[in-house]
């Protein structure tokens, strides 16, 4: 038994020596700006619509609309996956990657119908992410209850 | 009748031959260094379908009646068809094939599937159960994605050590009587598990059932390295590849002047961003429906030992936190046998 374990580890060795590793240098760089510039855009569009006297946080509900609406409209038109291939984090945190994670496999699912495809499995990838953000939140508005 | 040789390797008295193949490629495929040998590449993926798996199935049919009418033959000829894929059920496989009125065998050997339906159509023909069999075996990269990855449309990036999804289908009917190429020895894989995790680095997890069947042929038959011209695996990738000429190393056998493996031939892997290689059950049945088997006829090789690999795993079991179980079958074809 030992003797398995031990070509396991072994063999482990040598994969691990000959997998290539990814650049973090270079990805970093680009997550970097990707994700810089798509804030930035935010902060654009925030800044444009408070210019027509609306207040922060309508600005910010509005912003937040816009900017899923255009990762909606760059997923459909097969541009956000290339996007993500580039800029890799850079595009999954902010709210458009959030957008590209429920419409992806809305369009991939559509074959299987509108109930079984579309509407199960539509969550698939961004089921965890709304589920423990919602538990988060959760936590976190008891502990501010608590303690402000 | 055939006979034993040791644990997993058996030599057939008459060598089934290969009467005719045929292989459908996808887009990519088509722009990849083996374009030339292919019989068929298509612009849309899709094929005028209006799912991924419809395509596939597609692409199975008309490989398959492609194969049957290349050898000069009818449906009626053929006795069965050995065939898989890597969908749920064998769904590109049975919904291709169910038109046909051919008594089918379905096969999952992951990768491997071609070398399966090889080693069993020919085991059939040599035992005297038939006279022609159809082999074939189909992947297609979306369908695949979606099955086992991410929607094709979500923005990820893929490791260094994933291997691109081959689409098409390859196809051969064996006869029992027929021209050169041959089938005249199998050796049938065990399942390997070296305990490789990730799924993103097939290679790897298949590198060492490729390495224990290679061995396990020399040692049954006696062949070494030097009784053949090459020796093909399936589709471990640059990675597997480099992995079995070390563990084959450890074992005192060198292999490196004859050996490739299909997953590096079938795609230019700067140009075409495909990271380790191709994979998939078609990644080595187009290469042997096209290119091994056309180069064969040209005499550029004359023994060549075909190995393809699969990885035995599924999205399940992966999330279960099990291990990849490898697989490799071992097929030689040659151009004269005694």
């Amino acid at each position: 038994m030992s003797q398995i374990q031990d070509m396991k580890k072994e063999y482990s060795k040598m994969v691990e020596e000959l997998s290539p590793k990814s650049n973090l240098l270079r990805d970093s760089a680009r997550a970097f700006w990707v994700g810089g510039l798509i804030c930035a855009i935010g902060q654009l569009i925030t800044n444009i619509i408070k210019s027509f006297g609306y207040n922060h946080d309508e600005a910010s509900m509005l912003t937040t609309i816009i900017l899923v609406f255009l990762g909606i409209i760059l997923t459909g038109l097969d541009i956000y996956d290339s996007l993500g291939k580039y800029a890799g984090a850079g595009t999954v945190v902010p709210i458009t990657g959030f957008a590209n994670s429920i419409v992806s496999p809305a369009i991939e699912y559509k074959k299987e119908g509108y109930v079984f495809g579309v509407g199960a499995k539509m969550f698939t990838i961004a089921g965890p992410v709304l589920v423990y953000g919602t538990i988060a939140s959760v936590a976190v508005g008891i502990v501010h209850y608590f303690f402000k | 009748m055939a006979k034993y040789l040791g644990r997993q390797t058996i030599k057939f008295d008459l060598p089934p031959s290969i009467v005719s193949t045929a292989s459908t490629v996808g887009p990519k495929e088509g722009k990849g260094p083996l374009s030339s040998y292919f019989d068929v590449v298509l612009h849309d993926p899709l094929w005028g379908e209006d799912s991924w798996e419809k395509a596939e199935s597609k692409i199975v049919k008309k490989t398959i009646e492609r194969v049957i009418q290349k050898g000069n033959l009818t449906p009626e000829d053929i006795d069965y068809i050995f065939a898989g894929d890597l969908l749920n059920q064998l769904t590109a496989s049975t919904f291709g094939i169910r038109g046909l009125s051919i008594p089918f065998f379905g096969l999952f050997g992951a990768c491997s599937t071609m070398a399966e339906a090889i080693s069993l159509g020919a085991m059939a023909i040599d035992g005297g159960f038939a006279n022609y069999i159809v082999a074939e075996a189909s992947s297609h990269f979306c369908s695949s994605e979606k099955q086992f990855r991410f929607p094709l449309e979500l923005g990820t990036q893929r490791p260094l050590t994933a291997s691109w999804t081959v689409t098409g289908s390859g196809a051969v009917v064996l006869g029992k009587y027929g021209p050169s190429p041959y089938v005249s020895y199998v050796t049938s894989g065990k399942i390997v598990d070296l305990g490789v995790k990730d799924p993103m680095n097939m290679g790897a997890a298949m590198a060492p059932a490729a390495a224990d069947t290679i061995i396990a042929h020399f040692e049954d038959t006696g062949f070494t390295p030097n009784d053949y011209d090459l020796i093909i695996t399936g589709d471990l990738g640059s990675i597997g590849k480099e992995l079995t000429l070390q563990l084959l190393r450890k074992n005192n056998y060198d292999i490196e002047n004859i050996y490739t493996d299909c997953g590096i031939e079938i795609f230019d892997p700067v140009s075409q961003d495909t990271h380790a290689g191709g994979s998939g059950c078609g990644c080595c049945a187009v290469t042997l429906a096209g290119y091994l088997y056309k180069e064969m006829k040209n005499n550029k090789w004359n023994r060549i030992l075909f190995v393809p690999t699969g990885a035995l795993m599924s999205p399940g079991s992966t999330q279960q936190g099990e291990s990849i179980p490898g697989i490799a079958h071992a097929v030689v074809i040659e151009n004269n046998w005694s």
